[in-house]
């Protein structure tokens, strides 16, 4: 069948404890955008793993071009013409585009070379991108490129793709999406993993459906709804996220002219920053990841404290408070990195527990931990927010990144605080969880609770916020009722200083 | 082919197997090992694990010896299992043990001839909190000035080191001593002497606080906020910042409690097994403590068996050199052999074993 390009046939993975990818076959045609879906720990991870060389399948064959392919590791994948572009990127900050680049390659050619190879493809694809730029200075929409770009540099016949505009601006998504339809014009057939499935009707082909493990369904995406495909990944239906209307109540958060240096060489630092949060209102704040968002969490969540008079809660000023002090005030955060920030990943889901709910739910006493108590609010978290895990003795790094989220989350909403900060609330989270977690932030909303929510997903602030704002180097935008906008004015109050141009080419 | 794979989780069967394992392991390389220089490897190995506690001749003598040996090695350990499990690598304990043990022999000293018993515990004070200023040098440096305290607390030790020689030859060189250096015998001024408990057990002051410390540390990391923090802040740093523990307060707490504890078993050696203070009186415990605490899993019961079974290889080690006329390298080189093995097969607690299927070629 000369027309199918990889054929995957009954793989199988098992891990302790759980079935990754129970006899999953599919094929991927030639030269067609392949959708890969599933919600967090469906198996998509596994599968392309397998097919990336990382992960070897216990059971089950690939067959790439009618030849049998069985990838040892990701270098044979590469050679064979499989290439993958990671949700995160693997780049040093400290070097250039050119030198990250050559990293990732079996056989780099010299810089001279690779510098004139990196501008020829990007110009052919129309992603912008100067060679000799340090990487820690790029938007994460550049980063992606230079991933991007290095797989092309090596004409791959089948390029993975996991999650890759969930860092992106609507314009940046934009010319990703016309580089893919570029590129499977030229013959090259694109598996494409994404959660965001109005994305997915607009690009894709086919698309495979998994969930937990096995493949249960395929269709064309753009004869189908969106809806119709979120139904079929969990298996049943689900609510959208129920509009919430109540007037916003008296001022509970006031940032005045918060600024705060760069925390380190690649940080961005926060300038004249002001706004006011009220009691039942949820504010959303977009921008393209790296514009100060990580920073403004840290300020507000008291990890760096800032000058006096810079942040106020019901009229008193936290601005030299640490984190416990705040959270004993009701203002409570969320950070975006899940592992190593929100949660630590060796301790186990209680511990993890015990990390911010310690005085509010008062699981310390006097000092000594109260270790049933904690577990019993682990316990809730998990019940009330449908974190899939064997238990709350489990490490959280054994959690799928989308399950550890819905803890992380629900851990701060559980508190009942009045005030919430939110980075990227569903990153990664597949389509009923995001709408759960949604639905929760809403409801503690309309409960009196002032929300803001930094996202890079401007559909969920569309959603559910009721102002917006954008950040750009560390500035904030006017804030406009979500009403009044369009995609193209957001588009406008994120861009800024970063140039969004496809055809332009720094030289 | 071999491979690792990665445990969802760290395995607690074989937090517990591997130690055993390791000895296991130590027993077969060691014996080969032994027999290669023309020694049994049976007897060597029963002379080093099994003589000193055992022996009908030398038992009586090495047996109260492995308490003395293990008490200072395990109340040092746990104080630097403490801040080891902050990310704080104090590595300076050898030189806060030096200063806890002149600090409390001068604050007796200074009261010498007195007779009263408040004396002893004086000393003690007054060893932890020399210890304790010990340690802060480098944590308010490291503090103050972002410092790294490895290099600050090891070069501390040498000046410790200096002073020791400095003071056993100044200003605690006993005034009847015929002008050698060392000072007064503390063990036989009956207000400082630190005596046996039990007769012939080696059971003294110090080795009961070792106990002690280590039913404390246990509670501490796994009951107390405080020893989550500090849990926390080894194993996640930016996690332990966002759920508001001060890395400051951490570092003071971590170093200060290393060096309280060092400082008090340089105390308890000085006025009772070692008796004075003299140039040679620095025994290399707070080093040997640092392998102590690690062979422990920096884990209380952990360490309390690792300073057990440490102390047991150097009096069988001593032990064998006399008896089996093996040479002191081959001991230290089954010394080593034992750490390399404990370490080493750490591994699997955190990664499974892989044996290859055939692979598609």
């Amino acid at each position: 069948m000369p027309d199918d390009l990889l054929r995957l046939s009954g793989l199988t993975k098992a891990y302790p404890g759980v079935v990754a990818n129970d006899d999953v076959s599919f094929d991927i045609r030639e030269g067609e955008i392949h959708a890969l879906l599933g919600e967090n720990g469906a198996g998509k991870s596994t599968l392309v793993k397998m097919i990336y060389g990382l992960v070897k399948p216990d059971k089950g064959t690939m067959t790439l071009r009618g030849a049998p392919y069985a990838p040892s590791e990701p270098s044979a994948a590469r050679t064979s013409g499989v290439a993958m572009v990671f949700q995160h990127f693997s780049l040093f900050d400290a070097l250039d585009v050119a030198e990250n680049v050559a990293l990732g390659m079996e056989n780099p050619p010299p810089r001279h070379d690779l510098a004139r190879q990196i501008r020829e493809v990007s110009e052919t694809y129309g992603l912008p991108l100067d060679p000799s730029r340090t990487v820690g200075t790029l938007s994460a929409g550049e980063r992606q490129r230079v991933e991007i770009i290095r797989c092309l540099l090596q004409d791959p016949k089948l390029l993975i793709m996991d999650e890759p505009t969930s860092v992106l601006t609507p314009q940046e998504v934009e010319i990703l999406f016309k580089t893919l339809r570029q590129l499977k014009a030229e013959g090259t057939a694109i598996l494409y993993i994404s959660h965001k499935l109005e994305e997915i009707r607009a690009l894709c082909d086919h698309a495979t459906v998994l969930r937990l493990g096995k493949k249960v369904a395929t269709c064309t995406p753009a004869e189908t709804t969106a809806r119709a495909m979120a139904e079929m990944m969990i298996g049943s239906s689900f609510a959208s996220p129920a509009a919430k209307h109540t007037t916003p109540g008296e001022v509970l958060l006031r940032v005045d002219n918060l600024a705060m240096p760069a925390p380190g060489a690649f940080g961005t630092p926060l300038r004249g920053i002001s706004f006011e949060l009220r009691a039942g209102e949820v504010l959303g704040f977009g921008g393209v990841a790296g514009n100060g968002q990580d920073e403004l969490l840290l300020a507000l969540s008291g990890e760096r404290t800032t000058k006096r008079g810079t942040i106020w809660v019901k009229g008193a000023d936290v601005s030299r408070d640490g984190p416990v002090d705040r959270r004993a005030a009701g203002f409570l955060t969320a950070p975006e990195e899940r592992l190593g920030h929100a949660a630590a990943p060796n301790m186990s889901l209680t511990e993890n527990a015990v990390l911010t709910a310690g005085r509010r739910q008062r699981l310390v006493k006097k000092g000594f931990i109260n270790w049933g108590r904690a577990d019993r609010f682990a316990q809730d978290v998990i019940k009330r927010f449908d974190v899939r895990t064997p238990g709350t003795h489990v490490a959280a790094r054994a959690l799928s990144g989308g399950n550890l989220q819905k803890f992380v989350i629900g851990r701060e909403v559980a508190q009942n605080p009045d005030i919430l900060i939110v980075n990227q609330p569903t990153w990664g989270v597949d389509a009923a969880a995001a709408a759960a977690i949604r639905q929760a932030l809403l409801d503690l909303a309309s409960q009196g609770a002032a929300i803001l929510v930094v996202s890079q997903d401007l559909d969920e602030l569309l959603e559910i916020a009721d102002r917006f704002g954008a950040l750009n180097e560390g500035r904030l935008s006017a804030l406009k009722p979500v009403a009044q906008l369009n995609m193209e004015e957001i588009g406008l109050m994120m861009g800024g200083a970063h140039d969004m141009e496809a055809t332009h080419v720094d030289a | 082919m071999i491979q690792l794979e990665k445990r969802p989780q760290p395995s607690k069967a074989w937090t517990v197997a591997t130690p055993i394992l390791a000895v296991i392991l130590t027993m077969i390389f060691g014996g080969i090992m032994f027999s290669l220089i023309g020694t049994s490897p049976v007897e060597a190995i029963r002379t080093i694990f099994w003589d000193p506690l055992f022996h009908p001749q030398f038992a009586g003598f090495s047996r109260p010896q492995l308490l003395v040996k293990a008490g200072p090695l395990i109340l040092i350990a746990i104080g630097l299992s403490i801040g080891f499990r902050a990310g704080i690598w104090n590595i300076g304990a050898e030189g806060q043990y030096i200063i806890g043990a002149i600090c409390g022999a001068g604050a007796g000293l200074a009261l010498y001839p007195m007779d009263s018993a408040l004396i002893l515990p004086l000393m003690i004070v007054a060893g932890a909190l020399g210890g304790w200023a010990w340690a802060m040098i480098p944590a308010m440096l490291k503090v103050k000035f972002g410092t790294n305290e490895i290099l600050v607390s090891l070069m501390l030790v040498y000046v410790a080191e200096n002073l020791l020689a400095s003071v056993s030859s100044g200003i605690l060189r006993n005034p009847e001593g015929m002008g050698f250096p060392g000072s007064r015998n503390l063990s036989q001024w009956s207000s400082s002497q630190n005596l046996e408990l039990i007769p012939n057990t080696g059971m003294h002051l110090g080795v009961l606080t070792a106990f002690i410390a280590v039913i404390l540390a246990y509670v501490l990391l796994t009951r107390h906020i405080q020893g989550f923090n500090i849990r926390l802040t080894g194993e996640a740093p930016r996690a332990a910042k966002f759920a508001g523990v001060s890395p400051a307060r951490t570092i003071l707490f971590c170093l200060g409690l290393a060096g309280a504890l060092a400082g008090m078993a340089g105390l308890f050696e000085v006025t009772g097994p070692a008796g004075q203070i003299s140039i040679d009186f620095g025994s290399g415990y707070g080093f040997t403590a640092i392998i102590v605490a690690f062979l422990g899993r920096l884990h209380p019961v952990g360490i309390l068996l690792a300073g057990l079974l440490m102390a047991l290889t150097y009096i069988g080690g001593e032990l064998a050199q006399l008896m089996l006329g093996v040479p002191g390298a081959s001991i230290q080189l089954f010394q080593g052999m034992l750490l390399f093995f404990l370490l080493g097969v750490d591994v699997l607690t955190n990664y499974r074993v892989r044996i290859g299927k055939g692979e598609l070629a």
